[in-house]
């Protein structure tokens, strides 16, 4: 056997740099583009209305005023339509030389397609489009998702799959309203709420890290668990002492200065309650935490690839309870919301599945907090549009309208999201040999 | 440091895996471990590294004993480890992984990634290498991903470093490299111990070299001994170690490709207008540096591939564009690459994985139900033939030893009947006892007339198999040459230099 020496020796490096290039096309984009082109055509020309549409910016009380806009609603949505029609055209002459649509069409795009909508929906209608209203509900209605979310976020980036969000919110609610009422003090009810999270967590902790139960399964096992029992509580106890046991003081809404002059904007965002201001901050800090910090550098590298985490000598069941234990708590805080923010009491099943949409939000997300938040808004904004528009009258079945966040998912995920991939070990228990 | 490990026996059920091993490796020192496929190296080293806990025995470290919990406490005193299967995040830069479990910080948990940048810069820069901190590894060849295990091991002050098979994924060139780097960590005192089944490799940089058969050591041997000595030691019979074969009785060109373009998703065209015939009876080998497109010609020729263009023609059937099971059911045998990831299934059993590509009709599946005995006594046979070392046909594929894995994909390939095979890395990792066995298999198999393609990395396996070697180099085919052709021509080819210019 002889040795080999290599006299010119290649290189490992950058094979990439060398190779030839071809442009890759997306046809997603294009082909959503024309559905719903053909969608919101098929809408205006099958139910045609008459009359202007008031759009309204700003409240009586706003120190800036915007004034309102009243334009022809059938006129503007055709107009709109169209603008839409020649966006989706551009994008196929663009596939057409082998390019696909950038970003910011999209955005152009779902801008005018809404435009086009709202005109439609609220024409010929005697009271105005709240769109200030539609922002700030749609931040309201967003609160416990965006919790639900970073949850979902932190404990799948840690390997755990959390499909316990709703029962988690919804125990954070319970507590929250018990406590809360005790008390007369929020504080207590919100500071109630995440310990509950957090113990709802801990089981999910104890059967899917230490146990190794399928953690899909232990996940929705204790949604059925927690509904029961909040459930059973709420007409066994709280119902038949509800002044004591269910009725809270809420958060009063704290106006900060300056923000909430700003135009639109100001009064939906800063005009808000302390678990609101909450979520603006903990969508950074859950992001920094994750991204910057060692813990969030352990966390990643337990839920991409435990055993290689091992092998440097971190406890990867430690991590992860943690890593649970704390997305929990964050959860607590949504489940509060419902009780010690929107309304003052325990409802049966309140929650009705924002678990599962703040879920939907991680993937959507792709397993980013910032993005997840994001997605969690987009949520809050489509069940936000129901409300706004029952305001106005528009003639569109509520049935409909209670799908629309789930269209408004389907359509962003197929057209817009690339694929998404999530951590390697997500939902797979560790096993040391 | 000096290492030393005293009796060490660890079992698994009832298996023995290391039987009372004792080895000693002074600081400054390499010390080779020889042995065949399950003899029990790597679970001697994960027992070093506290992966594992020896059932008797102890680790002594300059003459003190440890009880590591975890590979936390082995790392902090001092050893090091660059694993067969890689430890590291593929999703993270390299600096992350470098740093992870280790991290600076600027107090309060912010992770200080200057430091641990600067870290990288100055080890790398140490042994001359060049890496880029912010580079995600995923995205870096093999040889530089084994280089971040090495910075990670020493980023810790690593006194013993083990290195486990590091060489199975190396390009000669890389190779050469990484040789040069233990030398110099021996320069500066370190104690390495370093596993390998290329008897080259040992011969050229141990000091000390001890032989391990199924679990017991059988002795000491010196670098001074040749190739068969040692292969005989190792397996204990005399090992051929070139390949046998006689001149090729060709029958028609079976295998057409032309024109074939493989793109990925980013648009990058990984196999670039490539063409070429393989004849029945005859072994074409596609040689290379790693990651020049041959995983993806090999890969299209099964349908593996999404964007391909071209044409394959098998026997005169066009095969781009169809799908995987078709090709399979054509009688294409397929060895992949890489078998963790797409030869097996890891928590099957190795009768199980014996019949995976053949869950479609007889002799093992009738009216949808698996016929249980057919397959035991298959796989009874299978495991018996091609010597895979396992506890039983119904152990856990992932329990085998790395070589035995790849056994276990080569059995089920070869025991069909093949209109074409396909082979990517056949030998990587396997010991010179089955690289032997392996090869007389594929050299069989073409006597039979079938047409077989070979991708490997390896240039005596490259020169000793084929017929015919076709180089590629960036995505193309550099030149198609007898297998006669001088090593340095076929290595400046490698390197993208055309057959004529080489030659000359
Ligand atoms: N976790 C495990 N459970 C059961 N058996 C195991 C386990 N790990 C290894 N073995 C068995 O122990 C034996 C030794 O395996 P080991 O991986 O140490 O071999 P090796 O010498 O490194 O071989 P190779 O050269 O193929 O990597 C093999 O028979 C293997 O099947
Ligand atoms: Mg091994």
């Amino acid at each position: 056997m002889t040795t080999t020496t290599l006299t010119t020796t290649p290189s490992s490096g950058s094979v990439e740099a060398d190779l030839r290039h071809v442009r890759v096309v997306s046809r997603k984009p294009a082909i959503a583009y024309v559905v719903v082109v053909a969608l919101l055509a098929l809408l205006l020309a099958l139910a045609p209305r008459e009359g202007d549409t008031n759009f309204r910016f700003s409240a009586e009380s706003d120190a800036i005023r915007i004034p309102d806009v009243s334009v022809p609603g059938m006129t503007v949505a055709w107009i709109c339509v169209a603008l839409t029609a020649v966006i989706a055209l551009a994008a196929v002459a663009l596939l057409r030389v082998h390019r696909s649509a950038p970003l910011w069409m999209s955005a152009v795009f779902a801008l005018v397609g809404f435009v086009a909508f709202l005109s439609w929906a609220g024409a010929g209608s005697d009271r105005d489009f709240p769109v200030t209203r539609l922002v700030g509900g749609a931040v309201l209605l967003a609160v416990p998702l965006v919790f639900g979310a970073l949850g979902g976020v932190i404990g799948e980036r840690a390997g755990v799959v959390n499909i316990a969000i709703e029962s988690q919110l919804l125990a954070g609610a319970f507590f929250a309203a018990v406590v809360g009422s005790l008390t007369k003090n929020p504080f207590a009810g919100l500071f109630a709420a995440i310990l509950a999270g957090m113990l709802v967590a801990l089981l999910l902790g104890v059967f899917a890290i230490s146990y190794r139960v399928d953690q899909v399964i232990v996940g929705v096992v204790l949604n059925v668990l927690v509904i029961g029992l909040t459930s059973f509580l709420y007409s066994e106890v709280l119902v038949p002492q509800a002044q004591r046991l269910n009725e809270t003081v809420r958060f009063t809404p704290l106006r900060i200065p300056v923000l909430a002059e700003i135009p639109v904007l100001g009064p939906a965002l800063f005009n808000q309650s302390l678990v609101v201001y909450l979520m603006y901050i903990a969508v950074p800090v859950v992001w920094f935490a994750l991204y910057r910090t060692r813990w969030g550098l352990r966390v990643r590298s337990v839920g991409e690839h435990p055993k290689a985490a091992d092998t440097v000598g971190i406890k990867v069941e430690r991590t992860r309870y943690r890593a649970v234990l704390i997305a929990g708590g964050v959860v607590g805080i949504g489940g509060a919301f419902y009780t010690v923010v929107s309304v003052s009491s325990f409802g049966k099943e309140m929650t009705a599945g924002a678990g599962y949409i703040a879920l939907a939000a991680v993937i959507f997300g792709k397993w980013d907090p910032v993005r997840a938040a994001f997605a969690a808004l987009l949520f809050g904004f489509a069940s936000n549009l129901e409300g706004a528009l029952s305001v106005v009258g528009a003639p569109v079945p509520s049935q409909f309208m209670l799908m629309l966040p789930y269209v408004v998912t389907l359509l962003a995920v197929a057209g817009l999201v690339g694929r998404s991939r999530a951590p390697a070990a997500d939902g797979v228990a560790y096993v040391k040999e | 440091m000096k290492l030393e490990l005293r009796d060490i026996t660890k079992r698994f059920g009832p298996l023995v895996a290391n039987d009372h091993i004792s080895l000693t490796v002074e600081p400054g020192e390499i010390h080779c471990l020889l042995g065949e496929n399950g003899a029990g190296k790597s679970t001697l080293m994960n027992v070093l590294y506290g992966l594992y806990t020896a059932d008797e025995g102890e680790v002594l470290l300059d003459g003190e004993v440890q009880h590591f919990r975890g590979p936390g406490d082995a790392m902090a005193a001092g050893i090091g480890m660059v694993h067969q299967h890689f430890m590291l995040i593929p999703v993270f830069t390299v600096a992350e992984n470098v740093m992870l479990g280790n991290e600076p910080t600027h107090g309060a948990g912010r992770l200080d990634i200057d430091a641990a940048r600067a870290k990288v810069r100055e080890i790398a820069d140490r042994f001359g290498f060049h890496v880029d901190p912010d580079a995600v590894v995923e995205d870096l060849p093999v040889g530089v991903q084994q280089r971040i295990e090495i910075i990670k091991a020493l980023s810790r002050d690593a006194k013993v470093l083990i290195f486990d098979e590091p060489t199975a994924v190396l390009t000669p060139q890389e190779t050469d490299e990484l040789m040069a780097i233990m030398r110099q960590l021996k320069a500066s005192g370190a104690a390495i111990v370093f596993i390998t089944h290329k008897l080259r490799e040992v011969r050229e940089v141990a000091d000390r070299i001890t032989v391990i058969r199924r679990g017991a050591v059988v002795g000491e041997a010196t670098p001074d001994m040749s190739d068969a000595e040692l292969a005989a030691m190792m397996v204990g019979r005399q090992v051929e170690l070139t390949v046998r074969k006689d001149e090729p009785r060709h029958t028609d060109a079976l295998l057409e490709v032309s024109d074939l373009e493989v793109t990925d998703a980013r648009g990058a065209v990984l196999v670039d207008k490539v063409s070429f015939t393989v004849r029945g009876g005859e072994v074409l080998v596609v040689a290379g540096v790693q990651g020049n497109g041959q995983t993806e010609l090999a890969e299209a020729l099964l349908g593996l591939q999404a964007n391909v263009s071209g044409s394959i023609r098998l026997d005169g059937t066009e095969i781009v564009g169809r799908s995987v099971r078709d090709i399979l059911n054509l009688g294409v045998g397929f060895v992949p690459e890489d078998r963790n990831v797409d030869g097996l299934v890891g928590d099957f059993t190795v009768a199980e994985n014996l019949m995976l590509d053949r869950l479609s009709g007889p002799p093992f599946v009738t009216g949808g139900m698996i016929r249980l005995g057919t397959r035991d006594d298959f796989a009874a046979k299978a495991v018996e033939e091609f010597d895979v070392r396992t506890q039983g046909i119904h152990e856990p594929v992932s329990r085998l030893s790395g070589g035995n894995q790849q056994k276990v994909v080569l059995a089920r390939e070869l025991s069909r009947d093949l209109r074409l095979l396909v082979a990517c890395q056949p030998t990587r990792g396997v010991d010179v006892g089955s690289i032997e066995f392996i090869h007389k298999r594929i050299v069989e198999t073409r006597d039979a007339g079938v047409p077989v393609v070979v991708v490997s990395t390896e240039l005596d396996e490259a020169v000793g198999l084929g017929d015919r070697i076709l180089v590629m180099y960036r995505g193309r085919v550099v030149g198609i040459v007898p297998s006669t052709t001088p090593r340095d021509v076929l290595g400046l080819m490698m390197a993208g230099v055309p057959a004529e210019e080489a030659a000359a």
